[in-house]
């Protein structure tokens, strides 16, 4: 089956599929998006207005059997930034996508308000139509409704009552095989595909397959490829402690943001530790090691059970208990994941609405270390839509300006994540130039800074971290690209066996000869095409700074503050 | 010298999570480790006191050795 652009109107309730444009035939995820809303979206437009457009690609492996390979990016104009966005997540959808021989889903127009509509994705294309029974339902209640109405397996791409709402924090989630919901978490992309007024899309590849040029290069090079990544030790311990692995290490060397960025060093951080997370997991008979999408061999996703061993939340991941944990001071890890299911079933962020309600308890809305008065917060103002709700909903930024609070850690007004840049320097590089606004998978300097992994750089001083974001950065922009998941870094960074063999992959699935230096290339395109989609849209460098409090206040146990110039800033771009 | 020694993930597996332990003076990070029956192939940080430090580092009296495994995330 060969690849084609499955476009849809919303305007006009029109479908067309088209032929690949020659000069995007070699991209997937997230350089396909970004390549995309940068031709086809003016960068000036409204972000929820007719004229932004939301493009979902899986990768350029997704749908084969490569291991890590179903992530799915999904891209346009953030309202929560204003910058180009893309936000990738696991789920069965990027795999099926492909299948059905979508290598972009692109949704562009805007219906008019007065109703709601479902896409049904196949092999023939979109089908658009009305939908009224899951209007204002949560994105678990939508998922188990569709089970029970198709009656073949499909893929689902949800948004919930957030992103209805049109709230700049909203997400889109993504089935997973198991019925439970992944994200494309950042940066209110969830909005956009509200103001399409589309609800849900479904995908349903009826027996389609992708074709390989060479199926017995792709089986080999899958194999060594799939052993590089069981092999690495840090894919053995993502897989027993998960993601929440970091909150131990990230307080022991002091940048664990905490209390809305006042401190490094969390008191609490045992009781939201992976460590205890993992005891807990299995005291409670969930699952230690999960997949997000099928041919994961990492599983750093779980099934973690409430006190009476009942499913409560699954990808309960290390952002998210920081942010709700350490930035606003709560211990309960139940608290915890009683908000991340509530920020599941919303379809909202649950790192951008968790920083907002740190700056909120900063701003006296309620007390730190309130795990109840969060869910409470996510229930009955966020859920309903009140005025404090869509003040929460619309991310850390807008509750700062709504409360006048001046410490607000964000990015173009995107919440700074789990790594204090003061004590984790090259983090912010990283935050500060990206074109996705703060972001730590964009760039993750944290592996060097504090893991040793792919070398050691000390993260307490600026000498090196320019180049090391600029590096990741790069590398980071083209894996993306790949449809990869992230996690195969770890490996790629210190297994010299590990990207070869992807690009080995590539070359096989598509009868191509790709580089090391091509896919190098390809990621320093993407960046480049993601800026000037930004410069375009009114950023220029003095966007490119972080919050004026990492200047000047020092963060404990460290006591440093971020010391990078303007000018040393700027040198990230250098390539 | 007495140093607080803090061990993270599977490394806590039959052994403990934090002890004040005894070591000779001119112990380095490396003996300790290997007192604690840990291979070093496994270990993959070691902070002292907060900071990043290396298998040949000399704790002193009082410290807070902090050994990980190799780990990620994000």
């Amino acid at each position: 089956m060969s690849d084609k652009i499955f476009r849809v109107n919303m305007t006009e309730l029109t479908v067309s599929v088209e032929e690949v444009p020659q000069n995007w035939a070699g991209l997937g995820g997230r350089g396909l998006t970004s390549t995309i809303v940068a031709a086809e979206v003016p960068p000036t437009c409204h972000p929820l207005g007719p004229n932004n457009k939301l493009v979902f690609a899986p990768g350029l492996l997704s749908g084969t059997v490569a291991a890590n390979s179903g992530r799915l990016s999904a891209g346009a104009k953030s309202p929560l930034t204003g910058t180009i966005k893309e936000a990738n997540a696991g789920g069965t959808s990027a795999q099926l996508l492909a299948r059905c021989g979508c290598k972009a889903l692109i949704i562009e127009g805007q219906a008019k308000a007065d109703s709601w509509y479902s896409l049904a994705v196949t092999p023939a294309g979109v089908a658009i139509s009305e939908e009224k029974e899951l209007i204002g339902k949560g994105n678990y209640e939508v998922v188990q409704t569709l089970s029970k109405r198709f009656e073949s397996k499909r893929g689902v791409i949800t948004i919930g009552p957030a992103g209805e709402m049109k709230m700049e924090a909203a997400n889109i989630s993504v089935m997973d095989p198991d019925g439970n919901l992944r994200s494309n978490g950042r940066g209110g992309l969830g909005a956009v595909m509200g103001s399409k007024r589309v609800k849900f899309i479904s995908v349903d590849p009826q027996g389609g397959k992708v074709t390989i040029a060479d199926p017995e290069a792709f089986k080999q090079a899958n194999r060594a490829f799939a052993k590089a990544l069981v092999d690495n030790p840090v894919s053995q311990t993502l897989g027993t402690y998960g993601t929440n692995v970091l909150v131990n290490v990230i307080n022991e060397a002091g940048g664990l943001p905490t209390r809305n960025f006042t401190s490094g060093q969390f008191e609490g951080h045992d009781k939201i530790s992976g460590e205890t997370m993992h005891d807990l997991i299995e005291e409670r008979g969930g699952v230690v090691k999960h997949n997000c999408h099928a041919g994961c061999v990492i599983q750093c996703s779980q099934i973690y059970n409430d006190a009476n061993k009942q499913y409560k939340t699954s990808g309960f991941e290390y952002e998210s208990i920081w942010a709700l944990g350490a930035d606003c001071c709560v211990e309960d890890l139940d608290d915890i994941a009683e908000a991340d299911r509530l920020m599941d079933d919303l379809g909202i962020d649950s790192i951008e609405t968790s920083v907002a309600m740190g700056v909120a308890m900063e701003a006296g809305v309620l007390p730190f270390g309130d795990g109840p008065g969060v869910c409470r917060i996510l229930r009955e103002e966020v859920a309903k839509g009140t005025a404090l709700g869509r003040i929460i909903g619309n991310g850390a930024g807008s509750v700062g300006r709504a409360f006048g609070v001046t410490r607000v850690p964000v990015v173009k007004n995107q919440a700074i994540p789990a790594y204090d840049p003061r004590t984790v320097k090259g983090m912010a590089i990283t935050y500060a130039t990206t074109p996705m606004g703060a972001d730590h998978t964009a760039g993750y300097a944290v592996a060097t800074n504090i893991l040793n992994v792919g070398g050691s750089v000390d993260p307490l001083s600026k000498d090196g971290q320019v180049e090391l974001s600029r590096n990741l950065q790069i590398a980071t922009a083209a894996i993306d690209s790949t449809g990869m998941c992230l996690f195969i870094a770890f490996a790629a960074l210190d297994d010299p066996n590990c990207l070869p063999r992807l690009i080995d992959l590539i070359n096989a699935r598509f009868g191509i000869n790709l580089t090391g230096d091509d896919v190098t290339n390809l990621g320093k395109t993407i960046l480049k095409t993601e800026r000037a989609f930004n410069q375009a849209a009114g950023f220029n460098n003095a966007d490119d700074r972080l919050p004026e409090f990492f200047y000047n206040e020092p963060l404990p146990p460290h006591n440093l503050v971020v010391d990078f110039t303007g000018e040393e800033i700027d040198s990230f771009w250098n390539f | 010298m007495k140093l607080t020694v803090k061990l993270f993930a599977y490394f806590r597996d039959n052994r403990f999570v934090a002890e004040v332990k005894q070591y000779p003076e001119q112990a380095t990070v490396a003996d300790i480790i290997g007192d604690l029956g840990i291979d070093e192939k496994e270990v993959g940080v070691t902070m002292l006191n907060s900071r990043h430090c290396r298998l040949d580092a000399h704790p002193q009296e009082g410290d807070i050795l902090a050994i990980f495994p190799v780990i990620g995330g994000g």
